[in-house]
């Protein structure tokens, strides 16, 4: 089956950035494909390379990472609200005057028109968050 | 994409407070471009989205409720509001902006947008849908 995936809330903060990628892992280990990963409102923060949790912690941001790398996942950050909550990559920084980027490996930012498209292209669209 | 798919927005949030209502309406407005067979469903403290008279002038944000008149003119036009999370809060249907939109196939008739429906029947159009995206 084809999923796409929204994730609405940001890490730590909680449950659903790892309730998600929970579901990502194990939809993917039981041989199902991930068409994308659509973040959306906080859930943004999930894609920031420069989170520091404790040493004793999971590191969201580095799990999302590597597994887009593993399984060449599409993972789109929303850009409306990644530009209101600060997550900048080259062309935002470019084009918004910033002087740094944060964006993590693995995530790109795009337009809301990618969520509908995963809703249109996917057999299921899951989302998480309250 | 020639696919056509039902595709329903859940908003079962307060207007202001979160985010979610707002950011909600920014991606069924940028989702009307894909010509989809679109709904939104207002349940819960949802339903004080479509509140009018809203003023938001102490809380310094922006007052985003006008654009729902708008959406009519986007082809939304099924928008389904739980009675029973009205009268949960003491609202009735005058609480609520009269949206409408103009149907092209009866000479532009003026037409409510909103169906007020039971969360039984409101449950069965949910089971009706290919998508929804909840916020």
């Amino acid at each position: 089956m084809k999923f796409t995936i929204q994730v609405n809330e940001g890490p730590y903060q909680h449950q659903s950035a790892d309730t998600a990628y929970h579901f990502a892992k194990a939809a993917l280990d039981k041989g199902h494909e991930i068409f994308r990963i659509f973040f959306y409102h906080d859930g943004v923060n999930n894609g920031t390379r420069l989170t520091t949790p404790p040493q004793d912690d999971r590191n969201i941001v580095n799990r999302w990472s590597e597994l887009a790398r593993e399984h060449d996942i599409d993972m789109v950050l929303c850009v409306a609200a990644a530009q209101r909550r600060g997550i900048v990559d080259d062309g935002e920084a470019e084009r918004n005057g910033k002087d740094a980027t944060n964006i993590a490996p693995g995530f790109r930012i795009s337009g809301l028109g990618q969520l509908i498209e995963g809703g249109i292209e996917s057999d299921r669209t899951i989302v998480f968050g309250d | 994409m020639s696919k056509t798919k039902k595709m329903m927005y859940i908003n079962r949030k307060a207007p202001y407070g979160t985010i979610y209502a707002w950011e909600s309406l920014e991606v069924v407005l940028i989702g009307a471009a894909f010509e989809q067979d679109v709904s939104l469903a207002f349940m819960d403290d949802g339903v004080y989205q479509l509140t009018k008279g809203q003023d938001t002038s102490g809380i310094g944000m922006k007052n985003f409720s006008p654009t729902y008149a708008a959406l009519g003119d986007f082809e939304v036009n099924k928008i389904y509001v739980d009675k029973e999370s009205l009268e949960e809060r003491g609202l009735t249907l005058d609480d609520l902006q009269h949206l409408v939109w103009e149907d092209e196939d009866e000479d532009w008739a003026e037409k409510d947008s909103i169906h007020l429906v039971s969360r039984a029947e409101l449950s069965d159009v949910l089971a009706d849908q290919d998508v929804l995206f909840n916020f």
